[in-house]
């Protein structure tokens, strides 16, 4: 399995594989700009219970968004070891809380199978398929459901 | 890499097209205040002119034909068959708007003839149709040579005329010879010519290859001046000719004045400017060196060299610069921690590090401010139409129009500017019969004067008109449910409720101002800009409105305080004092509401912590601070607080750009560790809290 994904990476694309609250999700490597340790927010009044609060990122306001608490998994209280995956959404930075980076894996179209039916509802809105990577189910992230327009919402 | 493309020539069309619009509407302004030369017309002429051309090359055929109607009447005026007078230049400014429309159609790709242009055309034909015989008579004037400012008086003949003649060495290289030109000259009249040896040097000094002679020429003729000017046609260029007319009297040897007193003097100068000045009604003064003078006149808007930058650019220096400054900050903070003895080297170093950074910010703040003239000349055009539309007569009086304001905010200041300007023609001024019966000029006036005072920029609309009609306006909003009959209101107070929502004070709602946007929306957008309005009346007088206004949107004056654990920052310009809890009276309204007595009032008391969720508003507030803030002169309150950091300027981050408006919030900054703070938005909060009749309220509280 692993061969295939390697070898025919000319047709493949690049993720970003993490994990939240035990799960593995990814999501395409163009859309993260980086990735940096957990500092500490400010809160922002009125948000939903997954906008952690906004960080400074080179002089640019950036909020933090809890994946975990997003996705249904319950909140996750951050620490030093807690990784914030910088990913431009649209024309929005936005700074998502994670347990880890995992990988960087390529993967082809061909290989991304539908979410299963008995997936939750919640995670399954925001999944857009799973991909099977050395035994391991990763579930691909559909970015533009994780938060842009829950944040408009707020606003 | 084609980097100009059609699109770029037409974007820079249409930035020249502003640009002679406002040259255009300059000299309109120039010539309504009578204040205008031959070159102020000139310039009119020319930039519609440009614009036509413009237009043309790029087949807006709707602008063409209007400009070149416009064009042709400007003629008439700069050719002197026009006269100036007030209702002329009404209908040439109505039509400056009308091209400006044209031109803004056109860039909006909205081409074709918009409404109104049709009756302008034939206004302007009638004024063009009905004026030449007026001057008829007049022989037609060489348009080559002579200044279009000339006075007929030129033609007055048989005169004796003087002329100055100075031939340059390129005059010989072409193989010209004064003795000639005399000759021509003399079969025009009866001519006296001199020639001034005085400046022929010795011979051992002598160039040969310069002249050294002027001649001094005495022409009696009945030939007019463009006749004389025909002779040196060719030689025009190469020498030095001031023609002037002596005026009739016969030309004795005696009357001219010595060559020696005239050039001793300033060989520059104008001759006549020398001789005893004749009577004015003889002499047409038309030398080379006076035209120039006009067309020079004072170096005004002398040409400064210019770049155009894209905005985005300068923005993105203004960010860079603002994370300079924000860098600074937190490598200050971590020097201090490091306790280094005082005047040691780093915090030296640092020190200028400071003040570079901090001109760095105020040059790059610079490049962003511009002038508020073109925001000036809009109101004008806002000032005719509200003029029309009311049937009132009004002067519009700009001052201080070269002061400079942040770009940001001089467009989102458009609308409320535009709002107060219509207010203050359509409610401040009164009728023309009003007026007179008050004994007022019938035309009133409406001055817009901008001024920076005390590191932030005043704009004020005075009218002087009736001053507010402060009885109607408590009826007004007692009858509306906005105040209680009972309320003590001082006279300030009432103006202010002018601001309320809801409020509208003309009884007949006007088609101009009457749009059920009051005042209050007005408001509302200078605050968001940081600004604040304030209203000042003098009943029989008339009525002021002050804007005031930061100077840039990028950085402002804070105070840094701290509330449940989280930094925020309070703009400084809503703070009005800070109390002690420890010594303020503070009294309990029902289980959760709380007033502190302040200054003969009772201000409400609110949590900053729970209104943003942080936390349970304390019981117990000893320890905390109470800030005073307030908003445009009437509505308080009370911030808790647990304690004030520190005071400090602030860059501002946007909050909107990766999350959204929050409510209460105005933006964010970074502070000096990194972290970022929120500005709080102080009329939000007393907003939501006291609510939208906070005024109302709290002077109940207050009897």
């Amino acid at each position: 399995m692993t061969d295939t994904t390697t070898r025919t990476s000319g047709k493949g694309r690049e993720v970003v594989a993490f994990r939240v609250s035990g799960q593995d999700f990814c999501f395409d490597i163009m859309s993260v700009r980086e990735i940096r340790g957990w500092t500490e927010t400010t809160l922002l009044p009125h948000a939903q219970p997954y906008v952690k609060g906004v960080i400074n990122l080179r002089g640019s306001v950036v909020p933090v968004v809890d994946l975990s608490e997003r996705l249904g998994l319950g909140a996750i209280e951050p620490g030093p070891r807690h990784v914030i995956i910088i990913t431009v959404i649209g024309s929005q930075t936005v700074g998502l809380l994670a347990d880890v980076v995992s990988d960087i894996l390529t993967v082809n179209e061909e290989d991304i199978q539908p979410v299963p039916e008995i997936a939750a509802d919640e995670v399954k809105a925001y999944i857009s398929g799973v991909v099977v990577v050395e035994g391991k189910m990763i579930r691909k992230m559909d970015l533009s459901r994780v938060l842009p327009t829950a944040i408009r919402e707020v606003a | 890499m084609s980097s100009v493309s059609s699109d770029d020539f037409r974007d820079s069309f249409f930035q020249e097209c502003e640009e002679l619009l406002e040259a255009m509407q300059d000299g309109f302004a120039l010539m309504v205040s009578g204040a205008h030369e031959a070159e102020t017309v000139h310039a009119v002429f020319r930039a519609v002119h440009s614009i036509k051309g413009g237009a043309g090359a790029f087949g807006f055929d709707a602008l063409v034909a209007f400009a070149h109607h416009f064009e042709t009447a400007l003629d008439k005026l700069r050719s002197g068959d026009l006269e100036a007078g007030e209702e002329t230049l009404m209908l040439f400014q109505r039509c400056g708007d009308h091209l400006a429309d044209l031109v803004s159609a056109a860039r909006d790709e909205a081409g074709g003839p918009l409404p109104g242009g049709e009756e302008l055309r034939e206004e302007l034909d009638s004024l063009i149709g009905e004026q030449p015989q007026e001057e008829e008579g007049l022989p037609a004037f060489e348009p080559v040579v002579l200044d279009l400012d000339a006075m007929g008086e030129a033609q007055e003949g048989p005169g004796s005329i003087s002329i100055l003649f100075e031939p340059e060495a390129d005059l010989f290289r072409s193989n010209n010879e004064p003795a000639l030109l005399f000759r021509s000259l003399e079969r025009l009249g009866r001519l006296e010519a001199r020639a001034d040896l005085s400046r022929v040097p010795l011979l051992e000094d002598l160039d040969p290859e310069q002249c050294h002679i002027q001649w001094q020429l005495g022409l009696e003729t009945e030939e007019s001046e463009g006749e004389i000017r025909a002779v040196f046609e060719f030689v025009e260029d190469a020498c030095r000719l001031e023609i002037s007319s002596l005026g009739a009297a016969g030309l004795e040897d005696g009357d001219l004045p010595s060559l020696e007193d005239l050039i001793s003097v300033s060989p520059e100068a104008s001759l006549l400017a020398e001789t005893a000045p004749p009577p004015p009604a003889q002499t047409a003064e038309k030398t080379e060196s006076a035209t120039e003078k006009t067309s020079g006149g004072p170096p005004r808007g002398a040409a400064t060299a210019t770049i155009r930058v894209d905005l985005d650019r300068v923005d993105k220096l203004i960010n860079l610069v603002g994370e300079l400054v924000i860098k600074e900050a937190m490598l200050s903070q971590s020097i201090a921690q490091l306790e280094l003895p005082s005047e040691n080297e780093v915090s030296g170093g640092l020190e200028s590090l400071k003040q570079l950074a901090g001109e760095i910010q105020e040059g790059v703040m610079a490049i962003r401010a511009q002038p508020v003239k073109p925001m000036f000349q809009r109101m004008a055009r806002i000032v005719r139409e509200a003029a029309t539309a009311t049937g009132k007569r009004v002067r519009l009086v700009t001052q201080g129009e070269h002061t400079e304001v942040d770009k940001t905010v001089i467009e989102r200041l458009i609308d409320p500017l535009t709002h107060m300007i219509r207010n203050a023609v359509d409610h401040g001024l009164e009728s023309p019969e009003a007026r007179r019966e008050a004994g007022k000029p019938e035309e009133g006036t409406v001055i817009l004067s901008a001024a920076h005072r005390s590191g932030r920029v005043m704009i004020d609309i005075s009218d002087d008109g009736g001053g507010i009609n402060r009885e109607k306006v408590r009826k007004i909003a007692e009858s509306k449910g906005l105040v209680s009959p009972e309320a003590d209101l001082s006279a300030v107070e009432i103006d202010n409720l002018l601001f309320l929502p809801g409020f509208s004070s003309k009884e007949q709602v006007s088609e101009l101002s009457g749009r059920g946007v009051g005042l209050d929306v007005a408001r509302s957008e200078v605050q968001t800009l940081g600004g604040r309005v304030s209203i000042a009346s003098t009943p029989g007088e008339g009525t002021t409105f002050s804007i005031s206004l930061p100077l840039t949107l990028a950085v402002m004056e804070g105070m840094v305080i701290e509330v449940a654990g989280q930094t925020m920052v309070v703009p400084i310009t809503a703070i009005q004092e800070s109390l002690q809890t420890r010594t303020a009276e503070i009294h309990s309204i029902g289980a959760t509401g709380r007033v502190v007595a302040n200054r003969e009032r009772l201000v409400p008391i609110v949590d900053l912590g729970e209104t943003f969720g942080l936390r349970r508003t304390p019981q117990n507030l000893d320890g905390h601070v109470l800030l005073m803030v307030e908003t445009d002169s009437t509505t308080h309150c009370a911030l808790i607080v647990d304690a004030i950091q520190d005071q400090r300027q602030v860059v501002i981050k946007s909050l909107e750009t990766n999350y959204g408006h929050v409510h209460g919030v105005a933006a964010a900054t970074i502070l000096g560790d990194g972290r970022i703070a929120l500005i709080i938005d102080p009329d939000s909060i007393i907003r939501d809290t006291v609510g939208a009749a906070g005024a109302d309220l709290q002077l109940q509280l207050a009897r």
